[in-house]
Order: structure tokens, then sequence, then C-alpha cells
């Protein structure tokens, strides 16, 4: 291909990175507001650094929080009568001047000022957070970046649930570690059985051999709902329904995806390889064990990693078979979790999200090249 | 059949052995057993119980499976064809020689690694009318003319174009699969192309796009074949914006009731097992007459080209 001139080459270069910002943006949003405290997720204009604020109420400086900032100039009054008699309060200049001697100036607040209280709870609307009325002007707030990283154990406990309410005492703990038993024994059960099946696919002769390997690729275009009603009856019939069991039982009968992907690196084996060690005498099983397995190591961490990532993801899944809150996985957990709360808690819900999202990605920082070389390989079937 | 031939059909069995009992507990009794309860009244408390063909006359008559489907052809029918347009865009930006190609591959490719609970809690934040993201770019343009962004997945009108941009982001997959194809097209042939005066455009249209089609075909009837099963995103997803009711109520006003979802509820909630397997098949047929036409359309084109 001709060298692309220069100015193909910037206009290129402009593409991919507006690109790219676009690609990433949701990231950085995930992440940005998983360490806000809530009011700053619930604010407008949006904003992407989290910031402490800090003021000096009653002669100490604390961290506040922002409430609102005064639009218009008014006062912090003491209501002298009615039900409110003794409390404190804001009143706009029109309020405070209807209310005339009911109310008692405290202090006169200008324009721009903000009102904030003490940071105690992590929730809005705190009633221990509530109690004074300090509206600050402006400029004796300090500000400074701060990262909540508080949110990540809170919102991990509270995925749990109300622990006293639960029979069994379950958290994030037990999550992780049923969405890595379903993982890990998918993972195995996934390499075995498909590198047996695969090579007799893909090494040996036999009769009716490739019309079995068509119906295989066919069972592909079979969409899963067909499959859901009678898989479910299957379990419950052996009693496995609310168990891990059906999440990582299958992995270990084979499947045609990964056959398909370890048939295609079987046959680029030279054939030689096996006879040779056919006219030794060696049984195929050992053939299959000593001469293609330590060969094939590319692929079977490609179908390790894929089926990894296919069971982490798995939602589904999950949602069918599982009953009880002490086999949730880490995926079915955080939906339960969202769905009790309403999505109101967003940074909690956004840490909950990174943490179940920083396993796949980990793992695929690590592996990437085998990764994209795995997935390039599967797709272009001729 | 000799001795020889008789002793390598064992072997082969032997070494399949797994996938034949998978094969038929897994898949093939699934699929006999759909098909036969499509035919019956059949929850899973009590057997199935034969019913002819009441299940797929109920069917037509009813008006959410219409909605369903017609949800279900309207995103597959958007995000599909937009997600092979971008996933090939980024792929041939970046089958160039172009500084940090790696990077931006990776980049692109990490979104389709995320698990979809996780990223549909995300784009839910995103799509939040009042404080996500998505409005907040947008009204940068549109307040100007007066104008705000919609409440996304709130909105009838807006919550489908939601989960279509949201499945643009994950186009990771194709694209990876694509510049593999793209790396294999013969140098020689550009080449010649050049010498005949063709353009950039001429030279993706009649050297590039050609060799690339049958990669493109494959994962286009796959990723039409996912597409036509979207759940996970929408059940998790049309609940949380929307509040009170079912996650497999599909709202707002039924715009995000798929056609799995609606499959799901009738199965897995009112139990009408039956039903859901008469739903199931028809899916079945429709993806396999989608699948049929999609690679004989492609086709066509291929020949046209060469």
């Amino acid at each position: 291909m001709p060298r692309p001139s220069l100015r193909s080459r910037i206009t290129t270069q402009v593409l991919l990175l507006a690109l790219s910002a676009a690609f990433v943006m949701p990231f950085v949003w995930l992440v940005s507001t998983s360490l806000k405290p809530i009011e700053q997720t619930l604010s407008l204009p949006i904003t992407f650094i989290p910031r402490a604020y800090y003021a000096t109420l009653g002669g100490q400086r604390r961290e506040v929080t922002l409430d609102f900032t005064v639009t218009q100039p008014g006062a912090v009054v003491r209501f002298l009568t009615g039900d409110d008699a003794g409390k404190a309060g804001f009143l706009g200049a029109p309020q405070l001047a209807a209310a005339g001697a009911t109310v008692a100036v405290v202090h006169p607040v200008a324009a721009g000022s903000w009102h904030v209280t003490q940071r105690l709870g992590d929730h809005l609307g705190d009633s221990r957070a509530a109690p004074l009325w300090d509206v600050i002007p402006r400029d004796q707030i300090e500000s400074r970046i701060k990262f909540r990283w508080a949110n990540y154990p809170e919102a991990l406990a509270a995925l749990g649930g109300d622990a006293e309410a639960d029979r069994h005492r379950v958290g994030f703990w037990t999550f992780l570690a049923n969405s890595l038993t379903v993982a890990v024994l998918g993972v195995i059960g996934t390499v075995i059985s498909n590198a047996i099946i695969a090579y007799g696919f893909a090494r040996l002769r036999w009769r009716g051999r490739d019309a079995f390997f068509a119906l295989t690729l066919a069972t592909m275009m079979v969409p899963f709902p067909v499959l859901m009603v009678p898989l479910y009856g299957v379990f419950r019939a052996f009693g496995l329904i609310g168990t891990l069991l059906p999440l990582w039982l299958p992995a270990w009968f084979g499947s045609a995806f990964n056959i398909f992907l370890m048939r295609q690196f079987f046959r680029t084996i030279p054939e030689e390889l096996s006879e040779a060690a056919r006219i030794d005498g060696c049984s195929e099983w050992r053939i299959f064990w000593r001469i293609i397995i330590p060969l094939s190591t590319p692929v079977l961490v490609v179908a390790a990693l894929f089926h990894f990532i296919y069971a982490w993801n798995d939602f589904l899944g999950p949602l069918l078979y599982l009953t009880r809150k002490d086999t949730y996985t880490l995926a079915i957990a955080l939906q339960s979790y969202e769905s009790q709360t309403g999505g109101i808690q967003w940074h909690y819900l956004m840490a909950a999200s990174a943490v179940t999202i920083l396993p796949v990605i980990v793992l695929f920082l690590f592996a990437q090249k085998t990764f994209i070389r795995g997935i390039a390989t599967t797709g272009s079937k001729g | 059949m000799t001795r020889q031939d008789r002793r390598s059909l064992r072997s082969g069995l032997a070494f399949t052995s797994l996938w034949i009992v998978g094969l038929a507990v897994f898949t093939a009794y699934p699929v006999v057993a759909s098909l036969f309860y499509s035919f019956c009244d059949y929850s899973i408390l009590k057997g199935p119980v034969w019913a002819g063909l009441e299940n797929y006359q109920q069917l037509v008559h009813d008006d959410l499976f219409w909605k369903s489907l017609r949800n279900t052809l309207f995103y597959a029918g958007l995000s599909v064809p937009l997600g092979t347009a971008v996933a090939l865009g980024l792929a041939l930006l970046l089958n160039q020689e172009v500084r940090g190609k790696s990077f931006y591959r990776l980049l692109f490719f990490m979104p389709s690694i995320v698990p979809v609970v996780a990223s549909a809690m995300l784009w839910l934040w995103i799509f939040n009318g009042q404080y996500g993201l998505m409005n907040a770019f947008l009204n940068l343009f549109l307040v100007p003319f007066g104008l705000h962004g919609p409440a996304w997945l709130a909105d009838p009108e807006w919550s489908k174009p939601a989960l279509i941009i949201m499945s643009l982001w994950s186009t990771g997959n194709a694209m990876v699969i694509y510049l593999a194809g793209l790396q294999n097209v013969p140098l020689e042939l550009y080449e010649a192309a050049e010498i005949d005066g063709a353009n950039a455009w001429h030279r993706f249209w009649h050297v590039t796009l050609p060799t690339i089609a049958p990669v493109v075909t494959f994962n286009g009837i796959m990723a039409l074949i996912s597409a036509m099963q979207i759940f996970a995103q929408a059940y998790i997803m049309s609940e949380a914006a929307n509040g009170n009711g079912n996650a497999s109520d599909g709202n707002p006003a039924r715009s995000t009731l798929f056609y799995t979802i609606y499959l799901f509820s009738n199965g897995f909630q009112d139990l009408k097992m039956g039903y859901a397997s008469a739903m199931a098949y028809v899916l079945f047929v429709i993806t396999a007459a989608l699948t049929w036409l999609a690679s004989r359309l492609t086709r066509g084109r291929q020949e046209d080209a060469i």
C-alpha cells in the first residue's frame, strides 16, 4: 500500500483520538462516580473530579456538604412563634419582609452564599447531619480534590443487603466465592472436555465424523431460549435448581464453539508427528496427551479465558437457576442490590460495578495478546 | 466395514463421547422436548398435557407477543448494521499505519468484555435524564436551541435507541475480527487497483469489501442471532429506570418488552411453559429464516463485486 499522505495520517489520528475519548468516557464516568460523595452525583452541572469542602463551623474547621446555593439575599433567622419556635432557618428577602416580627435575624446572607451541613452521614437528608443552619459566604469555603475510597467497602457491605434480616450471613465474599467457583470449575471442564473431543474431530479419521462435526456446528445456531425450558426441567429433575451445578456442569461435556476453536488449532499440527508415534506403537490417548496437548497451550489458554469471561459475565443462567441468596454470583447480587435500592445510590452502584468489572479487565490486560489472537481466529471461519 | 474401520470408529466415538452425552442432554433433548412442549399445556408443577395447536393459535392473537417481536426486530435491525459499520470503521482506521495502534485496539476492545450487569448499571446512570453523562453532553449543543436531551430509558420513544447506542460501545470483539480479516487482504490486489487508477473509495468497495465479505457475513449473522435474544440489559435497565412494576414488563409503555423477556416472563413467572416453548420455536424459525436471508443477500453482493 502506498504510504498515506501527511494529511490523511493526521485525519486518522484525530478521528482515533475522538473515538477513543467516546469509548473511554463511560469508564471515566464509572470511576469518577464511584469516588464521589452521594450529593455530588446528584448535582448540576455534572463534575468529574470528586471534591471535599471545608468550612469553619462553631469555631472548628470541618468537612461539610454543600446543600444549596443561595440565589437571593436573605437572612438566617430564629423563629419566635408557631410550631418552629426556637428553631433556625433561612428566609429569602420577600419571606423575611412578610415574616416581620415573628422571626429574629441571626445574620444576613448575601446571594451566592452556600448553605452547608457538617458531613456526618453518607446519605442525603441524614437527620444527624441536619441540625445546624449554616449559610456561609462562598469565599470562606475551601475545597480540595478528595476521592471517597470509603464508597468501595461501604458498597460491598451494602451488596449483601440487610444482614440481620437474612437467615444466612451472606455478603460480597460469598458472591465472589460463588462467581469464582462457577468460573473456575467451568474453565477446568471446558479445557479438559473440549481438548479431548476436538482431538477426535481433528486428528482421527472415522466414519460419520464429518457429518457429526457439521451437526456440531449447526447447534451454534440454536437460540438459547429454545433450550431454556427443557434444561430447567432436566436440572429440576436432578434436584439441582438452587445450586451452582447447572452453571458449570455443562462445560464438562463440551461446547460447539470450543470444539471448533480447538479443532482448527489441532489441525495445524503436522500429521507426521502423530504418524511417527503411531509407528512406535503409541495409543491415540498417549499421542493426544504427550504430543498434541504440549503443543496446544495457546488455544487452551484462549478457551480458558473465553470461558472465564463468559461464566463471570453470565446473567440469564444465574437468574434461571439460583434461588437462594447464599448461592448468588456477583452478577446477580449486583442486579438484586440495584433493584432493592432503586438506583438512587449511584456512588455505591458504580463502586460495586467497578469491582465486578475489575477481574475481567485485569485478566484481559495480562493476556491481551493471547486474547486478541484467539478472537481473530474464531471470527475468520471460511 | 473392515476391522480397521471399526477400530477407528471406536476410538473416534471414545474421544467424542463426552460431547455425545453433552449434545444429547444439553442440546438435542431440549430441542426436541421444547418442540413437544410447544404443543402442550405445561407448567413445571404438573406434567405436559397435549393441547395441539392451541399455544400457536393464542400467539397469533397475543398483542404483547407482536409487540415484543416488533421491538426485537427494531433493536436487531438497527443495532446489527450499525454495530457492523462501527466495528468495520474502527478496523479500517486501525488497518493503516498509525501510531499507538495496539493501544487504540486495546481501548476499543475493552468494553466488549465488561459483564453485562455492570455495563447495564453504568449505562443506566449515563442515560439518567437528569444527572446522566449523555444528557450533560447533548445539552451542551441542545440548550442553545432551547432543547433538552430526552429521558432515554424512561421515555418509550428513546428507550430502544438508548439500548442500541449502548450496544455500539461493545462492538470491539467484531472490530478485532475484522482487523484480522483486513490484514489478510493481499497487498498485490491493492497495487493492481492502484495501477488501474482506483481511488481510495474504489479500492475499499472493489478490493477490501469483497475479500472480507465472508468474515463480515459470518459475524453479522452471529450478531443477528444474539441481538434477537437481547435480554439481560433490557431486563435490568427497564425496571431500574422506571421504578415500579416487574423487570419483565418491558417498561416504559412496553417499549423494551423484547422477545426473550416476554418468553421468560411467560415461562418462568406465569409458569406457562408450553406457551413459552411455542414462542421459542417461533424465534427459532425467525432466526433461521433471517440467517438464511442474510447469507443469501451477502452472497449476491460478493458475486457482483467479483
